[in-house]
């Protein structure tokens, strides 16, 4: 790091690309549809009255659930594969440095800072240690236990001989103990990506108000910028 | 060295009509195509009987008693003439020390050419005392059986999963066939169901027997023709479920009207048999059809999977009853709160810093 120029903030970084921001406005809208729609597969609507072939809600409430399903996957392949064509801010959240010393001091000043026993928070281009955290184990691991999950029981529908049958239900079932197993596992951690989601809207929120750099301006336009003139304490 | 089946048949005073529309019904079952009828037939007509053991360890007999039910009674007549149960202790003659020498009579004699069929499972707790067949623990009688059998059918929930006896705390420690420790390495094939559905039950027998093969299985050891779709892949109250139509409570007009049973706690969805297409009692009716959800009775640990009546599985580690909506609803709670009691502090705290800076 170069000693930045006295009293005028750090220069910007480009830190999200457009193909990251993109996705993670798309993600952001499949997740609240695979929540929705999730939640209400598990525990329907009030019954629709007359005939059955008159309606066919669950039909169509099941259907946004896969296709959202689906498109989340699609989302989660691109993103990996961005990881390695991005640049480097784009793999953080694959490959969090857990072996490095000053990544868990980092882990640790940023929860004082949350307990309000830090004064100022680091200052961070990228994730900042806590964050990447939550979005490797949460987001990440969590987002993939949904697919695997949800091609699981997406297989069952499509019946033995589908390829989702073949790539995840023939083993995703047996290992869980059953279909019912896999459901249950599937809905709990729904509740931990709605957890994750909370936290995550709330803290960019809040970082952005009170922490050294900008967070919901990067969402949109990808470029970081700084509020004072101190160095960075990630290196990239 | 011995009879056919056919002769078995015809001594027993089966037509050949009789057997030949048996061969054709049993193709149909199986879900053969017409040309194999012949084949089952010619098999039948060539084959010596293959004797089978049946025993019996921790169970109900609700399997025995469902296969003497076998829903078509040209086919119970058949299956159980061809089936040569020289040992079945719930329905052979021979008692006492005479009924035990069968099994080392058969041991001996068909080494290695007969099938052994298992209806429930041996405990292994305190040397399998809990078990006791002939004055020893049944799991020796189990392992000394299965050491020269062709392969080993397990009957029922029990002896493929566990069933009620292995459910938690299990105090016994029974055991499922296919994890005995020691047990001879044999083909095992799992028909799971509180009982399996006789038709079901003939048909796998059938299959082995005339085929000399063991029928496709899944991954998990079960016939794939009968355990390859969930009941709530071929329910007839499935348009209601595709369409928004839920029972919700066991009196209300949806009730009457026959609607999807989902709400109710149907484990249709999440558990694999053929009730929903072969049915019970000479097809006459299977559970959700007379009005009660599926309690997912061929499933794997369906005891320990909480109410019958609710979706979500309990999750026990939270010492209550709890499902995963209630942690789940209850974590996003405690994040909710702690959000706004967060923000609410981070307020104060800039509040409280006089000429902080933007």
């Amino acid at each position: 790091m170069t000693e930045p120029t006295v009293n005028t903030p750090l220069p910007a970084v480009y830190v999200y690309e457009k193909p990251i921001r993109l996705w993670h406005g798309l993600n952001a809208l499949l997740i609240l549809t695979l929540i929705l729609t999730g939640y209400f597969i598990a525990a329907p609507l009030a019954s629709v009255g007359g005939e059955a072939s008159e309606h066919f809600l669950m039909g169509y409430i099941r259907f946004g659930h896969f296709a959202a399903g689906y498109l989340l996957a699609i989302g989660l392949l691109f993103r990996l594969y961005w990881a390695y064509a991005g640049n480097g801010y784009a793999k953080e959240i694959f490959q969090p440095p857990l072996l490095s010393k000053v990544f868990w001091q980092g882990v640790g000043h940023e929860i004082l800072w949350y307990a309000f026993l830090a004064k100022e928070p680091r200052k961070y281009a990228g994730h900042n240690p806590l964050a990447l955290l939550a979005m490797h184990f949460a987001f990440v691991w969590g987002s993939l236990f949904m697919v695997i999950t949800g091609f699981a029981l997406y297989g069952e529908g499509t019946g033995q001989g589908s390829w989702q049958y073949s790539l995840f239900s023939s083993w995703v079932l047996p290992l869980f103990g059953g279909s019912q197993s896999v459901h249950s596992w599937h809905h709990l951690v729904m509740w931990l990506i709605v957890c994750f989601v909370l936290i995550h809207i709330y803290v960019a929120v809040r970082e952005d108000k009170v922490s050294r750099q900008s967070l919901l301006s990067t969402m949109v336009t990808g470029w970081r910028t700084f509020k004072d003139d101190k160095p960075l304490d990630d290196v990239h | 060295m011995n009879e056919t089946f056919y002769d078995v048949m015809r001594r027993q005073g089966i037509t050949r009509r009789s057997f030949l529309k048996f061969c054709s019904l049993t193709a149909a079952s199986l879900g053969l195509a017409p040309a194999f009828a012949p084949k089952i037939a010619h098999a039948m007509e060539t084959k010596p009987r293959i004797p089978v053991l049946w025993l019996h360890g921790l169970e109900c007999t609700c399997c025995s008693e469902s296969f003497i039910r076998s829903g078509h009674p040209l086919a119970k007549d058949v299956i159980l003439s061809m089936l040569s149960l020289d040992y079945d202790d719930t329905i052979m003659a021979a008692a006492g020390h005479n009924a035990e020498a069968i099994i080392d009579e058969i041991v001996e004699k068909y080494k290695g050419n007969y099938i052994l069929a298992v209806e429930g499972n041996p405990p292994l707790a305190e040397d399998g005392m809990y078990c006791i067949i002939g004055g020893r623990p049944f799991v020796e009688q189990l392992k000394y059986a299965a050491e020269s059998c062709k392969a080993i059918i397990s009957w029922g929930s029990c002896a493929s999963w566990g069933c009620v006896q292995a459910a938690k705390p299990n105090p016994t420690q029974a055991t499922p066939v296919h994890k005995v420790p020691g047990l001879a390495d044999k083909p095992i094939i799992k028909v799971p169901g509180c009982p399996p559905i006789a038709e079901v039950m003939t048909a796998v027998v059938a299959y082995l027997l005339t085929f000399d093969k063991l029928p496709t299985l899944d991954r998990q050891g079960r016939p794939q023709m009968f355990y390859s779709q969930r009941i709530h892949d071929k329910c007839y109250r499935r348009p209601h479920f595709d369409a928004g139509q839920f029972v919700e409570h066991w009196d209300d007009e949806a009730a009457r009207q026959g609607h999807c049973l989902y709400k109710m706690g149907c484990k249709g969805p999440t558990t694999y048999n053929a009730c929903s297409t072969v049915r019970w009692n000479e097809g006459l009716s299977f559970p959700i059809q007379s009005g009660h959800g599926c309690i997912g009775c061929s499933e794997d640990g369906f005891w320990d999977k909480g109410s019958f009546y609710e979706r979500l599985t309990d999750i026990n580690q939270f010492g209550i009853e709890a499902n995963a909506d209630t942690v789940g609803g209850t974590a996003a709670a405690v994040v909710g709160v702690g959000i706004a009691a967060h923000a609410g502090l981070t307020a104060l705290n800039r509040a409280k810093q006089p000429g902080a800076e933007r």
